[in-house]
């Protein structure tokens, strides 16, 4: 689990990472240049890195542990980036476009139904292709924006993994989470970490960490 | 050396800020607003033999995001 300054659903996630896994994850901060061995998965968790200063996210994609995070992922280390996590992770290069502010200019901080495009990832094998699914976002800037080109290479890539049903704030294409090439990267808007246990009012988000757990990957 | 940055979104991108501006303003009653994009003014205080290659590259590595945002540089005469 990175943590930055200014991340606040870094103890959520790893709640939840730990709920469905057993195990609790290592909290690494954004200082540390290097990861530890034998790394299963990096979560990159929502908030307010580094205040939002500059653009979302654009502080953290240059801090120490994201030279890690991507030199990680370029082995093939799953990384899941959430919110503020795929702001950074598209300020960091290491998922196309960028997430600009909402459409409609305000903060939304509500359940969104989201379509599993694909659930041949392995971040989603535990859901259904074309299954909808109930998922909070809270996020003021989470309007993904990519040139055509980019649009349509995610789309016919089967990279688009989740879409809006509804309209949230303006993303292009209704794009609400995107896979890297390799497939190995995963950065959505909505956070399955507030939906994976009865008290959170919904569980939709558990068989997203339920589906890592059982990919067969072995550490890196 | 002074130099300012102005960081703008690149043509064609919504910009959800500057269409609120310009509702505000056609709300207060001024009319005759066509349009109106909002940007960033960065204002840097560098050595003086910083070369123009290097202000570029902090531009593109941080300061913009090339994907959404273009931006041009303007020394300020001492």
């Amino acid at each position: 689990m990175i943590v930055f300054p200014g991340s606040n659903c870094d103890r959520d996630m790893a709640e939840a990472i730990r709920l469905t896994s057993g195990r609790a994850p290592a909290m690494i901060w954004h200082r540390e240049a290097e990861l530890p061995e034998g790394l299963d998965l990096i979560a990159v968790p929502g908030g307010f890195s580094y205040g939002d200063y500059l653009r979302s996210g654009a502080m953290a994609a240059q801090s120490p542990v994201m030279r890690a995070v991507a030199a990680a992922a370029e082995r093939g280390v799953t990384v899941l980036g959430v919110c503020n996590g795929f702001q950074v992770l598209t300020e960091a290069g290491l998922l196309p476009g960028a997430l600009m502010r909402n459409a409609g200019i305000r903060f939304v901080c509500r359940d969104v139904p989201l379509k599993v495009e694909n659930s041949q990832s392995a971040f989603t094998s535990h859901y259904a292709a074309g299954e909808e699914i109930l998922v909070p976002v809270a996020h003021h800037d989470g309007n993904y924006q990519a040139d055509a080109e980019t649009l349509d290479r995610l789309e016919g890539e089967g990279r688009v993994v989740f879409r809006y049903a509804d309209s949230v704030n303006g993303s292009a294409r209704g794009i609400a989470g995107i896979l890297n090439a390799a497939g190995n990267v995963l950065g959505m808007m909505p956070h399955p970490e507030r939906a994976v246990e009865p008290a959170h009012g919904r569980t939709d988000g558990r068989r997203l960490f339920e589906g890592l757990l059982e990919a067969d990957g072995q550490p890196a | 050396m002074r130099v300012r940055i102005f960081v703008t979104l690149k043509t064609g991108v919504l910009d959800p800020q500057g269409k609120a501006i310009h509702h505000a303003l056609e709300g207060l009653g001024f009319a005759g607003v066509n349009d109106a994009r909002a940007g960033k003014l960065i204002e840097l205080d560098l050595a003086e033999d910083m070369t123009d290659a290097a202000i570029d590259e902090m531009c593109r590595k941080l300061l913009a995001n090339m994907v959404i945002e273009n931006y041009r540089v303007e020394k300020v005469a001492a």
